[in-house]
């Protein structure tokens, strides 16, 4: 029983994780339709961004952690609104696959920039969140493990806020039902876009520091992975939905962690793709996502 | 229009004018190296490059062999599947090089030793320890021990040393050195009656081990051996304290030698143990000897077990290139397949019937964030 | 006969007098020939399902990797059993080549049947991502079936390839490819690539177009991957990942989504590029040359914005008027 409960501790804070990613995939989703695959790698770039600021904190302190965490999402959401004004705003209208393929362009090179510029070795990310271990009974969880429970929890609220209760979260919930009827009633598209992907890459920039703070081991394809796993919790919960990018993160989390322990643990990377075509095949609309008819 | 006129003009050219340029530098006897000097297992290659570097270059200073002197060609495989074979074939086809040193990983070995047993070119690799690498074929050496002897080693130092009869096993399934170390171990291990309680899988590049370590806390168990590669094997210590696993030694292989596994693990490391090829720490002439050479060349840089075998595997080559009086590949590799008794930096090196090498084994623990030396093995 | 036919046959005789000749030929070149077939194979069979049908792949190197996998299986496993263990004759070596190439072609095809009905319901950015996703499927399988080597990769491929077997391959490829797309059978597949709900709305099969498109990719795929595996005499089933994958789209779309021969030449171009500037920075010295292949990511990440941005219709592609994507 133990072992189970730990375990779903387990999930739930590798949950949180690619919950945090994969609320920046469904936003973008939501209002320009395709996938940004470049995401993944703005958490990379949040990890290293973490990396370098923390060379100069000191170690093991609260403020430190929120410094590095508040500088890389600032970060991120700069570089988000960058790749969009430079790669993706021309190639709206486009047919869907240019726009794919330049984002896998924009995603190589960021890993290979990173490549280049860092090195393929990882480096390890310094210790700035002061470690402890904490006991609830016979469980353990560490700090850095709440840590990104809480820090994803609270994300995770005040991205439901601004989106539902603010006039910018109202013009992005416009322009991803209707571009056309949003700009019409006085909606500046570009701006709503530009604050979308800032959004949803500070998002990815808190989850590279959050990562990084619990596996002290960076590298510039770090992003790689869990991006395709964050992809297929958003997918899970139902793309364009928030709360079901939430779910499908905790799911997906938690699936992952009880295979890895169980003897089949060498297919858990299997786990995630398996589960993508599962959907795909039964639900492709998602747990929590409605079936939308395309109308010509 | 442009591109194919450039294709059909500009690349013949470019080659006929390299093959010239290849014809110039010829009284040097060519040496082949392959390594991983850039991506994921960086460490590694550039350690074993910089032995191999030290053992040519004080070659070439004592007047070279047979007179000549000996030209180092390296290339780089990036620590990708794929690179090795093109990059030797390189060497082979279009540098002439009379040999191959190389690789430190095992998969990569695997993956070149087929190119060099076709062209009859002999190919030492420094430090690759799966068996298989060596049944590619009679032109295929090794200076090291191979994952047999590896394994029983480790399984002996399990059961008397740590005195653990219960033990968990963690192996990386994406890497065939893992995996075969990790099969030797247990062989050996459950012979001499010991019991895995435990035995699970991670690919290389994970960093959450929170999954499998809880199964292992869950299943009680007396130590935890982790053959695989330094990066992982420093996050799986930090995360077994992490969850509460203490007190229950982490043991490994020689992939777990590298600077990096103090710098990720920091205290979570210190106590934990693995088995390598060497230690700067030993006691005797030639080591020490090596040390300081390695320092001196290096900024002080103190060779580890890779640094040592690539020295070692340069050396080998060269006595061998002497004994056999000629840089034709047939006579080098009888003459290493003949080594006897080799005074290298790693030990004495004889080259078995298998074409490995016999060598003892040591133990290192991780004190105060430095590799200590605990003890010898020998086969 | 069809001119079509005729050039083939050329094209066969042609590979075989080379191949026969080809001891005089430089051993280096003939491996960057080889290479540069395999790679003509891949990426002019992922131009039938990218560009012409306009289905986005992402998954090509998966299928490479079964088909080298199952005529490794069948060359290291039948052959003795056939043959004995010296292997036989060049004839006999041959025909176990040409039945195990056709066994890793069609597997691979099976393989791409099995993936493609249940995902080419799907729109473009998911079946990409599936795609992915089965490639990465097949990576952990094979590492985990220990008969093929598992972690270790498969080793013992004999040396099977040679260049008559590559360019015939090519040959066969570019035949089927070209022939199969200028039929009238074959507009289905540009009118799918056009526009997916007219070509429905007239009558046309889309899935089963698309679903054809994706086994022929995959058949061809599957012979690149046997040429490839007799090349290296080796597989490690960490070389056919996503990043594998890329570089042929990279080639795809580089040649013109589409366009054939832009294909083949961006092939060509691709192929070459490292191994020129291998070669160039052994010529000058310039170290930083030989650094710069290790850059080939970056370069070919940026050539693909930068063509998406500018020129769509790819850099091989030499209509005028407007672009056709």
């Amino acid at each position: 029983m133990t072992e189970f409960l730990q375990q779903l501790l387990n999930g739930l804070s590798l949950g949180a994780i690619y919950a945090l990613i994969a609320l920046g995939y469904t936003m973008v989703y939501g209002v320009l339709r395709f996938i940004n695959f470049a995401h993944s790698d703005v958490f990379m770039v949040g990890a290293f961004v973490g990396y370098f600021v923390g060379q100069h904190l000191p170690h093991s302190t609260v403020w430190g952690s929120l410094v590095i965490l508040a500088t890389a999402m600032l970060a991120c959401a700069l570089l988000g609104m960058l790749i969009e004004r430079l790669a993706y705003r021309r190639l709206r209208g486009a047919p869907t696959l240019n726009v794919l393929i330049t984002a896998i362009g924009v995603s190589l090179l960021l890993e290979s920039t990173g490549q280049a510029v860092f090195g393929a070795e990882p480096r390890t990310f310094p210790g700035v969140f002061p470690v402890k271990n904490l006991t609830l009974g016979p469980l353990v969880i560490s700090s850095s493990q709440l840590l990104v429970i809480g820090v994803a929890a609270a994300l995770l609220v005040a991205l439901q806020f601004i989106v539902f209760r603010t006039r910018i979260g109202t013009a992005m919930r416009a322009v991803s039902l209707n571009p056309k009827a949003a700009q019409l009633v006085g909606i500046n598209n570009d701006r709503v876009i530009s604050f979308t992907f800032a959004l949803g890459s500070a998002l990815a920039g808190a989850g590279g520091v959050l990562y990084a703070l619990n596996y002290p081991s960076i590298d510039p394809l770090m992003g790689v992975m869990p991006g395709l796993k964050a992809f297929v919790a958003a997918i899970l919960g139902g793309i364009g939905n928030i709360p079901g990018a939430a779910l499908g993160g905790l799911i997906l989390g938690t699936v992952e962690t009880f295979v890895s322990g169980s003897q089949f643990s060498t297919y858990k990377d299997a786990i995630a793709f398996g589960v993508l075509i599962l959907i795909l095949l039964f639900r492709p609309a998602g747990l929590l996502g409605k079936f939308t008819v395309e109308k010509v | 229009m442009t591109s194919r006129l450039l294709n059909i003009l500009v690349f013949p050219a470019l080659f006929a004018v390299a093959a010239l340029a290849a014809h110039a530098a010829d009284t040097a006897i060519k040496i082949g190296e392959y390594a991983s000097l850039t991506g994921k297992e960086a460490a590694f290659g550039q350690s074993s490059h910089k032995g191999t570097l030290l053992a040519i270059e004080e070659l070439n200073d004592a007047g070279g062999v047979l007179g000549r002197k000996l030209d180092l060609l390296t290339e780089d495989d990036q620590s990708k599947p794929g690179e090795s074979s093109t990059a030797v074939r390189k060497l082979i086809a279009r540098d002439k090089v009379v040999a191959i040193l190389g690789e430190v990983a095992s998969s990569r070995s695997l993956e070149a030793a087929p190119v060099c047993q076709a062209a009859r070119i002999p190919m030492i690799s420094p430090s690759s320890t799966n068996p298989k690498v060596t049944d590619t074929g009679s032109y295929i050496f090794r200076v090291c021990f191979i994952d047999p002897f590896q394994g029983t080693v480790l399984a002996k130092f399990a059961k008397d040393t740590l005195h653990a009869r219960h033990v968990a096993v963690l192996t990386s399934v994406s890497s065939a050195y893992s995996v075969g170390l990790a099969k030797f171990f247990k062989d050996r291990f459950t012979a001499d009656g010991g019991q895995i309680v435990s035995d699970l899988k991670y690919s290389e590049g994970d960093k959450d081990f929170h999954a499998q370590l809880t199964a292992i806390k869950a299943a009680g168990v007396e130590a935890i051996f982790v053959p695989g590669y330094y990066t992982e094997a420093a996050l799986i210590c930090k995360q077994a304290h992490e969850l509460g696993i203490l007190g229950v030694p982490i043991f490994g292989g020689d992939g777990w030698e590298a600077p990096e596994l103090v710098q990720i693990g920091g205290a979570d490391v210190e106590g934990c143990y693995y088995s390598t090829h060497y230690s700067p720490q030993i006691p005797t002439p030639a080591v020490q000897a090596f040390v300081k050479k390695f320092q001196a060349r290096f900024d002080g840089q103190t060779p580890d077990a890779m640094a040592a075998l690539g020295y070692d595997s340069a050396m080998v080559l060269a006595d061998a290139i002497k004994r056999a009086a000629s840089t034709d590949g047939r006579k080098i590799r009888d003459a290493l397949a003949a080594t006897k008794n080799f005074p290298g930096v790693t030990g004495q090196t004889t080259i078995d019937a298998h074409r490995n090498a016999t060598k003892g084994a040591v133990i290192i623990t991780v004190k105060d964030g430095q590799f200590n030396f605990l003890q010898t093995v020998e086969p | 006969m069809p001119r079509a036919h005729l050039a083939l046959i050329a094209a066969l005789l042609a590979a075989v007098a080379v191949s026969i000749f080809s001891d005089k030929i430089d051993p280096y070149f003939l491996d960057v020939l080889t290479s540069i077939g395999i790679n003509i194979i891949l990426a002019v069979s992922l131009n039938l399902v990218n560009g012409h049908t306009g289905q986005f792949s992402l998954g090509h190197a998966g299928f490479m990797s079964i088909g080298a996998y199952l005529s490794g299986c069948v060359t290291v496993f039948l052959g003795p059993k056939l043959f004995g263990d010296a292997g036989g004759t060049a004839l006999t070596q041959n025909v176990l080549f040409f039945f195990a190439l056709l066994a890793g072609g069609l597997s691979a095809a099976l393989a791409g049947l099995v993936v493609g009905i249940p995902s080419l319901r799907l729109k473009g950015d998911y079946l990409a991502l599936v795609t992915l996703g089965f490639g990465e499927i097949i990576r952990v399988v094979f590492q985990n079936i220990d008969a093929v080597g598992g972690a270790l990769g498969f080793i013992g491929l004999p040396p099977y390839t040679n260049f008559a077997w590559t360019y015939g391959a090519v040959a066969l490829t570019v035949f089927v490819v070209v022939c199969l797309v200028n039929s009238t059978y074959g507009r289905g597949f540009l009118a799918t690539h056009d526009d997916e709900i007219a070509s429905e709305a007239i009558g046309l099969n889309t899935t089963r177009y698309k679903i054809t498109a994706f086994v022929v990719a995959a058949f061809f795929a599957g012979i690149a991957g046997g040429l490839y595996g007799h090349y290296k005499l080796s597989i490690d089933p960490r070389g056919f990942d996503f990043m594998r994958s890329i570089e042929i789209v990279v080639m795809v779309i580089l040649g013109g989504m589409g366009n054939t021969v832009g294909v083949i030449l961006a092939a060509i171009l691709l192929t070459l590029l490292p191994e020129g500037l291998r070669s160039a920075a052994d010529l000058t010295g310039l170290q930083q040359l030989r650094s710069l292949s290790e850059y080939r990511m970056l370069i070919y990440s940026f050539l693909l914005i930068v063509l998406m941005l500018a020129r769509p219709q790819g850099l091989f592609n030499f209509r005028f008027g407007k672009a056709r994507v």
